[in-house]
């Protein structure tokens, strides 16, 4: 097989993120805080890499089952959160958080035993999972000389297909009011649970996706490991947080952000560690974020002098 | 089951079990104290985390550069008051929202301590063990209270004077009516975003000294994993102690006992599952959070930012 071409492991790249990005906006327009994609994006990965090892059927239903299974497992984490939220008012930004350090945990678990997750020749001093079958893998088309993966169409078509959910449907419209006033929320008969609990479990079962392309896509290895989801899920929520919530404006970001994400790799063989992303991307969103405060602060000055 | 029973016992009646909890409270009790403040104030301060993690790493850099513990101290403290400095100006004076900043702040922190630290790779002079006579040999906690790095000693002024500053102060007043009821305080003249700055400022000087006492004092070395999500279990702990001090403090303390529960157990000889025993502080957080998020009253303003002329 050639090599994917710089174009093509940045586009690749992008999917994932903005999947991520994209259920994240879906909790924020409700006004819920996901903060936990990082593990909901391993256990996505994880359930995708059981399938894609396990399942003994034909290349395009291995794909579907797993990143099926991978959507259910992981929206089925944020539900967690999003049951503890609407029951015990437990705030989702911290359930989501902590259950993400169990997610870890469970993975890791996984990876102790041959009848989850670990290689049933496992050759390395870590634990490393079973090695993913040709079928269980993301095709790729080629676009100018690019080995670019499906999963960045699937990628669009999710974006796109929630920003028209969002912005254009009765159920779009119900969880923006459940997100901009509560209040108004209850009085026009929107079940902040039902509404605010499914937006929760959109954005887990998006993050689970996620992981299933990030998983099959070729770039993570071909293998699951402890470590596979490194920052994917974190790096989502910062293009989320970039756009502004709004999923046009995530389709740039996330692309921005896999590049400087593949460049870091290419830069890493020049001695500079790769870590520099994470700086990068976060010095990005707070650089961002200055300009409109600022602005909000100047217009709050010149109304006071305009008053006295 | 007996078995198991007995085996807590056993790690009930070890003298290295109160030592050990309290060596991981300390972290948790000095973070909770310093986002109880925040919180009091109306600020939910997500990067506690950042701030703790920055801190361990500024602390271990000023312990490399010059092997003085105090110099280490205040390299911590200001590292912790640096953070809570873009924190509180980015949401509280330019009004951006403060979980997207704390969120950033948290992914910066773990980015560029971690890229420092593989660059410098400090090498940390561990505070000594000071043992306080008498106090020491109280059965059971004694050691674990009064024989321990000196600078966990820092709590026990700590906490009282949290306790004094926002309950016995104009300050503390102006600072809990700000997070209970900014438009009340507004029209009474207090300026709410300043106090709540200023809140957010005594967190960072709070978990500074978090910070600091993971490397200086626990651990004797900066890992880039170190703080692993210390900072949201103290927040637990906030929620956990029903937005009181004392529940703030037993909170931190009982989640201290859940870290440390691994290796005492594993030391007495018994044997678990890993993976348990490493999930085991979080999923008590979580259920902690579960049986008692109800209970206490949150500060009515809790995250919601105050923009003058807004209801």
């Amino acid at each position: 097989m050639r090599s994917p071409g710089s174009w093509g492991l940045t586009l690749s790249t992008a999917a994932p993120l903005l999947v991520v990005a994209a259920g994240t906006i879906v909790a924020a327009k409700a006004g819920l805080s996901n903060i936990g994609q990082e593990g909901q994006l391993l256990l996505g990965c994880a359930a995708a890499a059981f399938i894609g090892t396990r399942a003994d059927v034909p290349a395009p239903l291995v794909i579907t089952l797993s990143f099926l299974g991978a959507m259910v497992l992981s929206g089925l984490w944020a539900g967690l959160a999003a049951l503890m939220k609407f029951t015990r008012k437990v705030p989702e930004v911290m359930s989501t958080l902590l259950l993400g350090f169990v997610a870890a945990q469970i993975t890791t678990f996984g990876l102790t035993k041959k009848w989850l997750l670990l290689a049933t020749k496992n050759t390395s001093r870590v634990n490393n999972g079973q090695q993913l079958p040709d079928r269980a893998k993301m095709p790729t088309f080629t676009l100018f000389g690019n080995q670019v993966s499906w999963g960045v169409i699937i990628a669009l078509v999710v974006t796109v297909v929630i920003s028209f959910v969002l912005g254009r449907t009765t159920i779009g419209f119900r969880l923006r009011m459940l997100g901009l006033n509560a209040r108004t929320a209850r009085r026009a008969g929107v079940s902040a649970a039902v509404v605010g609990g499914g937006a929760l479990i959109a954005s887990g079962a998006a993050a689970g996706l996620a992981g299933g392309l990030w998983m099959t896509g070729g770039s993570a290895g071909d293998r699951f490991t402890s470590n596979v989801s490194s920052n994917i899920g974190w790096q989502g929520l910062l293009v989320a947080l970039l756009a502004r919530d709004r999923a046009s404006l995530a389709i740039p970001m996330a692309f921005v952000f896999a590049a400087l994400r593949t460049g870091s790799s290419f830069l890493a063989a020049t001695g500079v560690d790769r870590r520099i992303t994470d700086v990068v991307q976060a010095m990005l969103v707070l650089a961002l974020l200055v300009p409109p405060a600022i602005a909000a602060v100047q217009r709050r000055r010149r109304g006071t002098e305009g008053a006295s | 089951m007996i078995a198991f029973g007995g085996s807590i016992l056993d790690v009930l009646s070890s003298n290295s079990t109160y030592s050990s909890t309290m060596r991981f409270a300390a972290t948790l009790v000095f973070a909770a104290t310093g986002e109880w403040i925040a919180e009091r104030a109306g600020t939910m301060n997500i990067s506690l985390e950042a701030m703790i993690l920055t801190a361990a790493f500024t602390s271990a850099l000023g312990s490399d550069l010059t092997g003085n513990v105090w110099v280490a101290l205040l390299f911590g403290l200001a590292g912790g008051f640096l953070v809570s400095l873009i924190q509180g100006v980015m949401s509280h004076r330019f009004g951006a929202n403060q979980f997207v900043v704390g969120l950033t702040l948290n992914v910066l922190a773990v980015g560029l301590t971690a890229f420092i630290a593989a660059e410098v790779n400090p090498v940390v002079k561990r505070a000594g063990t000071v043992r306080i006579p008498l106090l020491a040999r109280i059965p059971l906690v004694g050691e674990a209270l009064f024989a321990q790095a000196w600078i966990l000693y820092f709590l026990y002024p700590l906490i009282p004077f949290a306790w004094w500053a926002v309950y016995r102060t104009r300050w503390g007043l102006d600072l809990r009516c700000a997070g209970e009821n900014p438009q009340a305080a507004d029209v009474s003249g207090i300026d709410v975003n300043k106090r709540r700055r200023q809140a957010v400022y005594a967190c960072g000087l709070c978990a500074g000294l978090a910070g600091t006492y993971l490397t200086i004092g626990q651990v004797g070395s900066f890992g880039a994993d170190g703080v692993s999500g210390r900072g949201f279990i103290a927040l637990a702990a906030v929620i956990f102690g029903g937005w009181v001090l004392k529940g703030a403090v037993g909170g931190a303390v009982v989640f201290g006992f859940f870290l440390a529960f691994g290796s005492v157990f594993q030391a007495l000889g018994y044997e678990a599952n890993p993976q348990v025993l490493g999930a085991l502080p979080y999923v008590m957080a979580i259920a902690t959070m579960i049986l008692f998020a109800r209970r206490g009253r949150q500060p009515a303003a809790l995250g919601r930012p105050f923009v003058r002329g807004l209801t």
